[in-house]
């Protein structure tokens, strides 16, 4: 194939290295009003009474606005498909604060000196309330974060009840779990946490905000989803949404965050009131700790087997902390049962226990991975676990018992694996690294010794059922093409590999294509880039348009050629008797051609012309699973329980490659990201419920230095639903290096640590306990 | 106050506040490309040249730089488009905000380090965070980079 699988270079990749003006606040007009808020000091309380009349005396204050001045509606602020499954419990401002950084007041000035200074003139009176800061106990707990009876969930299924502090509730079970336990000859089990971590993309939340010639609501925004922003807005600000346009520029990255719509009600609002041009920039303190995070989730797993390694029974029992506000809380759980449990298909019963509770912390939203990647560490630890008590190699355990192709997946909404090259990911890996000669260590000084561990995973491709996308191209007077698509590059890629899908199907030159950026006022409906969604979903949608166009184009030739043969529009051209070779239009028994230029200039430009626009949409009724094998090496110092990756091993099959450069940056990116959940980021809060590791001083992420060698590789299947056979990358990536580094620890010094990061405190503190024991 | 600052080789008047850091300076003079990733010294996003070496332009007083000479990734094109087009090769831009800062400190250590090793590249370049890339695609792109003009 031309650009199908070819490392396609990104077609904004040299204004990008050039430093080019591209981003959000390098777009921001100069007059923009400075947009800041008044944090909450406090985990929870209520504002008594706030003064404002002094931070308006502060010269260059245009507007100081309280849960006084917005409107008493609900929302979510969760970038989701409508109905959202996530509850209306927000207000842009609120007479409650539910966690330390929360919004109190908001103020906008010309300068921001001029704002700063008039945050500092607000005089609030709190009432400050009793905080639940242990998810553990948040249920049933004498504090309750949503005290109000306006609380709103769509889905009545996921059991929300906010008197009690529970976001979500619900148990899952397929077979007969306690036959299939009572009958396990070996069960392992163990409880797990993840922490939650912080997405850290190196570009803060940001928007900026006008009001255009008509008198509509201009949002510029890093966002992954504009059109969702559009929607939400206009609920916040009891607004209609054909009064606002949402534009995306380039992203400085999303990884989730900005799936979560955090900076763009300010502004909004802003520019509402005032009639001005605003803008929100949000600080890096404020990214960590007044934004969202992935969710710290607890853990349940037992794992039933025979002696032969058959896994018979799974069942696993997750506790969520959603902290203050309720985004993306229902749907991140689920994926931690149905995202881990079909791993292992051939189990003949499971069981899926979940809840998700509030707490007076920051909230949790949507981070790479959403829920996949906490289930998975706890279900590839455990079974890691197993292996060792049944004494076998993990990797023959795993290829007893993993999901095959073919197979109907009880876990997962009953869908099949239409593609799978497992087998294959875990094959190469084990070749790559050697496992063999390695596993399980080796010592290699008297106080070092390196040790391998490894972890299956799965992702999905889109939302199954949910997920929609559009897409455009459209045929220029010039016989050049514009596609338009309202999926969201935020360095992905995706408007270069969208082209490469385009391009390929209309035979076209790559440099034919103009991509038309995220408009809401243009685009075609996408829900945006988010639940691996992208390359899979609006992907179908291109190729979809691109078919769609090129039939027209045919036709259009056709007609051309032949205008008596065809002078009803209803006349159909046969297309075995015309082609398209991407340049001209030839008539298959004469060999007669006109070329591509021609049909342009004649459908634009004569009155008997035509305009020539491909449409495509597409929604999947499954959402195929990537799959992938992750292998790691560590040097483990046993005096200090220090220890560093050797060498990290990433196989995936994320079924056709459409752009090789793309998903191996996707891949050693997100293997990195995994290796900085695994082993450094660790979000800290005081007894107060202050976090306290809000800058990258206190909340260390892998540098260059850390990750020395991560070596990826791709086994290619063909899923016959995506296009060209493809399927997703993005996310199933992070998901390997927590439970394969946790194992590679507990292969070099036996010490298994069950909650992440594994710091080298745990690894020597679990080295000193087994000591205590063994001298027992 | 006002302020003197020759950037990227034009003398320019700028008036700021006394403490303003050279970062906003430079952005509100039409420096777009410097970024600002943390405002703690810890990302490296910021980097540009003063007198020619790299510097972190978020934790310089703009009162510091008068009369000296500050480079940033708008004056130093041909660099950026010559070290660019392996990482744009290898696909290591990717969101690209991080690019800028990269490359200001890229370009300096090629200047000033002969033959570095994997291990030198990777400490002169540890103040550069990337959270998309995992810093491979980079590390090949630089590889490609320094090694270039030594085979010509």
């Amino acid at each position: 194939m031309r650009y199908v699988s070819q490392p396609v270079k990104k077609l904004d990749g040299m204004p990008i290295v050039k430093g080019k003006p591209l981003y959000t606040n390098d777009l921001a007009p100069n007059e923009c009003l400075i947009v800041l808020a008044l944090r909450s000091p406090y985990a929870y309380a209520r504002i008594k009474s706030i003064d404002t009349s002094k931070a308006m005396l502060v010269k260059g204050v245009e507007c100081v606005l309280t849960y006084k001045d917005v409107p008493h509606v609900r929302f979510t602020n969760a970038g989701q498909t409508y109905p959202e499954c996530s509850a209306y419990d927000r207000l842009i401002l609120d007479e409650y604060v539910r966690y330390v950084g929360d919004e109190v007041a908001l103020v906008a000035a010309n300068n921001e000196k001029a704002a700063q200074q008039a945050l500092k003139m607000i005089k609030v009176e709190y009432e400050v309330l009793e905080p639940v800061l242990d998810y553990k106990k948040a249920v049933d707990n004498p504090t309750i974060v949503h005290n109000y009876d306006d609380y709103f969930m769509h889905i009545p299924s996921f059991n929300a009840d906010n008197k009690r502090n529970i976001v979500v509730d619900g148990v899952e079970e397929h077979g007969d779990v306690e036959k299939e336990f009572a009958e396990s000859e070996v069960i392992a089990e163990g409880e797990y946490e993840v922490q939650a971590q912080e997405q850290c993309m190196m570009e803060s939340f940001r928007t900026y905000t006008y009001l255009d010639h008509m008198n509509r609501l201009v949002v510029v925004s890093s966002t992954q989803v504009p059109f969702h922003v559009r929607r939400s807005l206009a609920r916040a600000l009891q607004i209609p949404q054909s009064r606002i346009r949402v534009v995306k520029p380039r992203i400085g990255g999303g990884f989730g965050a900005k799936q979560t719509i955090v900076s763009e009600y300010y502004p909004a609002i802003v520019t509402l009131k005032t009639g001005k041009a605003a803008k929100m920039i949000y600080s890096r303190k404020e990214t960590f700790s007044c934004s969202n995070s992935r969710h710290q989730m607890c853990i349940k797993v037992r794992v039933g087997a025979d002696k032969e390694g058959n896994i018979h029974v799974i069942e696993l029992d997750t506790l969520s902390n959603q902290g203050a506000y309720g985004e993306h809380g229902t749907t991140t759980i689920g994926l931690s049962g149905h995202k881990a449990i079909p791993l292992y298909n051939q189990a003949r019963a499971h069981r899926f226990k979940y809840r998700g509770v509030y707490t007076n912390m920051m909230p949790a939203a949507a981070f790479r991975g959403y829920g996949a990647t906490q289930g998975q560490f706890a279900l590839e630890s455990t079974v890691n676990k197993l292996a060792h008590m049944l004494d076998m190699d993990p990797l023959l355990l795993r290829e007893k018992n993993m999901l095959r192709m073919g197979e109907i997946m009880p876990a997962y909404y009953n869908e099949p694996l239409n593609s799978s090259a497992l087998d294959r990911c875990i094959q190469r890996g084990r070749d790559m690294i050697g496992w063999d000669e390695k596993y399980p260590c080796k010592e290699i000084s008297p106080t070092k010794v390196r040790a391998v561990g490894m972890s299956i995973s799965m992702q999905g491709s889109g939302i199954s059922n949910v997920d929609t996308a559009g897409a455009e191209i459209k045929l220029n007077d010039d016989g050049f093409y514009t596609l338009k698509i309202g999926a969201t590059d935020m360095g992905t890629g995706c408007d270069t590999s969208m082209t490469q899908i385009a391009a390929e199907t209309l035979l076209a030159d790559i440099d034919q294509f103009i991509v038309a950026g995220v408009d809401t006022d243009i685009s075609p409906f996408d829900p945006g880039s988010y639940a691996s969604s992208t390359t899979y979903v609006t992907g179908m949608a291109v190729y979809n348009a691109a078919c769609d166009l090129k039939n027209k184009i045919i036709t259009a030739g056709a007609k051309m050629m032949y205008p008596e043969r065809f002078l009803d529009e209803t006349d159909k051209v046969n297309p075995k008797k015309f082609y398209f070779d991407g340049n001209r239009v030839m008539e298959v028994s004469t060999g007669k051609t006109i070329a591509l230029h021609d049909i342009a200039v004649h459908c634009a430009g004569t009155s008997d012309g035509n305009y020539l626009n491909g449409t495509g949409f597409y929604s999947s009724p499954v959402s195929p699973p990537p799959l992938m094998a992750g292998f790691v090496e560590i040097e483990l110092d046993k005096e200090t329980g220090k220890f560093d990756i050797v060498d990290y091993v990433g196989v995936v099959d994320c079924g056709t490659i459409i752009n090789s450069n793309i998903v191996r940056g996707q891949t050693e990116g997100g293997i990195c990201q995994g290796i900085g959940l695994a082993m450094y980021e660790d979000v800290q809060y005081d007894a107060k419920g202050r976090m306290m590791t809000d800058s990258f001083m206190q909340y260390k992420i892998p540098n260059r230095v850390d990750v020395k060698k991560i070596r990826v590789e791709f086994e290619s299947s063909y899923e016959p639903t995506g296009p060209y056979g493809a399927k997703s990358i993005g996310e199933i990536v992070i998901n390997t290096p927590g439970p394969a580094i946790a194992e590679a620890v507990y292969n070099a010094c036996g010490v298994r640590v069950t909650s992440l990061p594994i710091t080298p405190e745990k690894v020597k503190m679990g080295m000193m306990k087994n000591e205590l024991e063994k001298q027992k | 106050m006002l302020v003197h600052i020759f950037i990227n080789g034009e003398k320019r008047k700028v008036h700021c506040q006394p403490d303003a850091m050279l970062l906003e300076v430079l952005r509100d003079a039409g420096c777009k490309s410097v970024k600002c990733g943390c405002d703690t010294t810890n990302c490296g996003l910021c980097t540009v040249w003063l007198d020619g070496k790299p510097v972190l332009s978020c934790s310089v007083p703009a009162a510091r730089v008068n009369e000296r000479h500050v480079t940033t990734l708008e004056g130093i094109q041909d660099e950026a488009e010559a070290f660019g087009k392996y990482l744009v090769g290898e696909g290591a831009e990717q969101c690209g905000f991080c690019s800028p800062g990269l490359i200001m400190n890229v370009v300096a250590m090629k200047k000033e380090l002969d033959h570095p090793t994997d291990d030198e590249i990777r400490h002169y370049l540890e103040g550069n965070l990337c959270r998309c890339t995992g810093y491979m695609g980079q590390m090949r792109a630089i590889r490609q980079y320094v090694d270039e003009e030594v085979e010509a």
